[in-house]
């Protein structure tokens, strides 16, 4: 049975120095479902995503009140090692950023760096993500050569297999179609719509049509604090706040 | 009307900024050119040297009648004398130093009566004392007799000559360096030993070691009976030249090294000797305080001591830029580091060289000396060698390495640290798998730099180990086969030491052309090799940051 609120975030508030990122965030992400976060620019979309596998922390000067649990666990218990936190929960990035390595050993980054070597279950491994992030027929020849000999979107579904090869809970993706043409984003779309059987996905997206083709709940956020959040069909068609349906309706962005 | 259209300004001399461009020009065009005329003026001098030139004779007029020289013309030029007046004159190289006593002359051009070239001349290289010239007298015989050049198999009977000297020599080499270098070198052990039994420092007994004492003695004293057998052997033939003059020179079997007449050979035979020539330069031992011979253990020691410091300097340059560039918090303290780091760029050198002699020499080596070699007579670590000049010049260009690493870290772009990060990487695992491959190419740039600064460096290498001639090398076949501590050849010191402190700068100036060209050479090998190393990483780290 999936967790209605299976990723908690609590009156969650973020700090960059002295300005505040977001406001006494409340929401519950339910189990394998797709959960958008729209909003314009600065708006601290982002800056929550980025929370979820807290990435966040490499930049100084930044803190926090309010809590995110995972499946009930909380984030920020300092017992927790930030590298076992970051093997659940998966991300990709806006920019497709694929290591200078093979097409393969990009695959299989995270099983290397957790000490996993062994080579039938790196085959497999490969092969599985690879098949999962829809690009296993374009490159089972050129698994050896350099990753920046693909194109733009092969790249990106690359991350992706990048991402869930170490079979995260949770995807996390930060405008993943942003730099991709409108073919290789319809393909990362359909293929966020196969991936959300296995899991559980937020994405982050400046797309409102994008938003509203492939996730199944909605947030918006506008000025750090969360304006809506419920079932998208609802947000886009009958959007309850004046903010959401100005923003919807492009009247500000 | 209509206004008839406004023209564009057309090109003209007087834009704005143009005189500007033109100064930038002019800059790069000054560099290039002098670079072009420096790097022209090594090659073509130091091809030179090791052209045969054609031999003439020369009939000059003297005090009472003429007399006759032979030899090449190194230089021609114009001289103004005391008085003002202008005489044009030819510098001659003649040889023949036992007739002589120089081996150049000037020949004043008014003074020349004839010049010819005679097709007989003989240029016969020797061991010591130069370069002969002259004809074919006679070559003296096994059996003692003599063999005039008339007699058909005078060439072959010179040549045999030649190399069954030459085989005599490696083996006079071989008795002298090998075998009673080890002779010797077990000698002094032994008397070391006896003299700390004697002084109750180690147990052992003394007649035992006067006994094996004793053999050495008497193995030392074969060996150089053997050495004399050897020696007497090839002094014992001898080559008979006339020099044009009509005076004898007599060479001995021993120093008869190469026979070549250099005015009936063809282009390609002097072509050949050439080649012979640049091989002997870079194969053979310095002879006659270096303005002779090769520079091979020269060229092995500016190789080796580069490749020393730069496995010394790679890996701490790079350690101390990762701590800088991704550990240490930035601030005003790591700030300050990076100055003072930039800053070490500009020390001279020689303060370097005054570093690595108080603190490798006497502070690291004096204490090396007293754990390990309590006992030697003279200082093993605690004097320059070829170890300590290589961390000194490892220290010199570490700060190159450190800020090309730096600048290679930096320039990886931050989303491939994230993708790692987010892969579950430690940040450690994150620099050595990701960042440091990608940066690889700007880190060995850095390395090239510090290489071809470090193979360049003279200065602080004289406090350091360089020494004008080091009989053995820094690696050879004596155990332990690897000699850090020993004292070493460097290209950059020889032409130094030939070009300003030879005994005579005259004969040492076309290897000082020839040795720059060398050096010069050997740095872009070896950068190239780099660089060659450096594009397939790029290729197979290839990023778009690069």
């Amino acid at each position: 049975m999936p967790r209605e609120d299976f990723i908690a975030v609590d009156k969650f508030s973020f700090f960059y120095g002295e300005k505040q990122a977001l406001h006494d965030i409340d929401m519950a992400i339910p189990q394998q479902e797709v959960t958008a976060l729209i909003g314009p620019s600065g708006c601290g979309k982002s800056t929550l995503l980025r929370n979820m596998n807290r990435m966040n922390d490499l930049i100084e000067g930044v803190r926090h009140r309010g809590d995110i649990r995972l499946n009930g666990k909380s984030l920020y218990d300092p017992r927790i090692e930030v590298i076992s936190l970051r093997k659940r929960v998966g991300m990709v990035f806006q920019k497709y950023n694929p290591f200078a390595k093979t097409v393969y050993e990009n695959v299989i980054f995270s099983l290397r760096v957790a000490g996993r070597n062994k080579k039938k279950e790196l085959d497999e491994v490969v092969e599985r993500s690879l098949r999962s992030a829809a690009l296993w027929d374009e490159v089972k020849d050129r698994l050896h050569d350099s990753a920046f000999g693909l194109s733009g979107g092969q790249q990106q579904r690359l991350c992706i297999a990048r991402a869930i090869a170490n079979q995260p809970e949770i995807l996390l993706m930060d405008e993943p179609c942003a730099a991709l043409d409108p073919t290789a984003t319809l393909k990362i779309e359909s293929l966020i719509r196969d991936l959300k059987s296995q899991f559980t996905i937020v994405i982050v997206t400046h797309n409102m049509e994008q938003a509203s083709r492939c996730s199944d709940r909605t947030a918006f956020l506008y000025m750090g604090r969360l304006v809506e959040y419920g079932p998208t069909k609802q947000l886009f068609e009958n959007p309850s706040e004046e903010d959401t349906e100005a923003y919807i309706s492009g009247r500000f962005s | 009307m209509a206004k008839p259209p406004k023209a564009f300004a057309t090109t003209g001399r007087s834009r704005k900024g143009e005189p500007l461009v033109w100064l930038t020009a002019l800059g790069l065009t000054l560099g290039v050119l002098m670079t072009l005329w420096l790097l022209g003026l090594v090659v073509y001098k130091g091809c030179q040297t090791f052209w045969p030139d054609r031999l003439q004779v020369f009939e000059v007029k003297t005090d009472s009648g003429t007399e006759k020289v032979a030899g090449y013309e190194v230089l021609d030029r114009d001289r103004r004398d005391g008085d003002g007046n202008l005489h044009h004159e030819v510098q001659l190289f003649r040889g023949n130093v036992e007739l002589y006593g120089e081996k150049f002359v000037f020949l004043d051009s008014s003074s020349i009566v004839s010049r010819e070239q005679a097709d007989d001349l003989l240029l016969v290289e020797r061991l010591a004392g130069g370069n002969v010239i002259g004809r074919a007298k006679a070559i003296e015989l096994a059996d003692g007799s003599r063999m005039g050049p008339e007699d058909p198999s005078f060439e072959d009977e010179l040549e045999a000559l030649i190399e069954v000297n030459e085989d005599r020599r490696d083996e006079l080499r071989d008795v002298e360096k090998f075998q009673i270098g080890k002779n010797s070198k077990r000698i002094k052990e032994l008397e070391l030993k006896k003299r700390l039994i004697a002084d109750g420092k180690v147990g052992g007994s003394i007649p035992e070691i006067d006994a094996e004492l004793e053999k050495l003695q008497a193995e030392y004293e074969e060996l150089f009976a053997e050495k004399v057998k050897i020696e007497e052997l090839m002094k014992a033939r001898h080559l008979y030249i006339e020099a044009v003059d009509g005076r004898e020179i007599v060479i001995s079997g021993e120093s008869l090294l190469h026979v070549l007449r250099p005015n009936e050979v063809g282009f390609f035979g002097r072509l050949g000797e050439m080649l012979r020539r640049i091989w002997n330069f870079l194969t053979m031992d310095p002879r006659e305080a270096n303005t002779e011979g090769g520079v091979y253990p020269a060229i092995f020691g500016t190789v080796i001591m580069t490749i020393v410091m730069s496995l010394f300097v790679t890996p701490f340059g790079v350690i101390a830029a990762i701590y800088l560039r991704e550990y240490a918090k930035q601030g005003p303290f790591v700030r300050a580091v990076r100055i003072s780091v930039n800053n070490l760029a500009g020390v001279p050198s020689i303060v370097f060289g005054v570093f690595g002699l108080a603190f490798f020499i006497y502070f690291v080596g004096g204490v090396v000396d007293g754990v390990f070699f309590p006992n030697a007579e003279e200082p093993v670590y605690k004097s320059g060698g070829i170890l300590w000049a290589s961390l000194t010049l490892a220290l010199l260009t570490v700060p190159v390495v450190i800020v090309a690493t730096e600048e290679a870290l930096a320039a990886v772009p931050r989303g491939v640290r994230e993708a790692a990060l987010a892969c579950g990487a430690s940040k450690w695992q994150a620099i050595q798998r990701v960042v440091l491959p990608a940066s690889l190419p700007g880190i060995l740039t850095g390395v090239i730099l510090a290489m071809a600064r470090g193979a360049g460096e003279v200065a602080p290498l004289m406090l350091v180990g360089v020494v004008k001639s080091a009989p053995d090398l820094p690696i050879d076949v004596t155990a332990p086969f690897i000699h850090p501590e020993r004292q070493f050849m460097h290209l950059g010191f020889h032409i130094y030491d030939l070009g300003f402190q030879s005994p005579d700068s005259e004969a040492a100036k076309p290897m000082v052309f020839a040795t720059t060209l060398l050096l010069i050479t050997i740095v872009v090998v070896m950068n190239l090799a780099a660089i060659i190393i450096r594009n397939r990483l790029r290729k197979k780290y290839a990023t778009s940051s690069f």
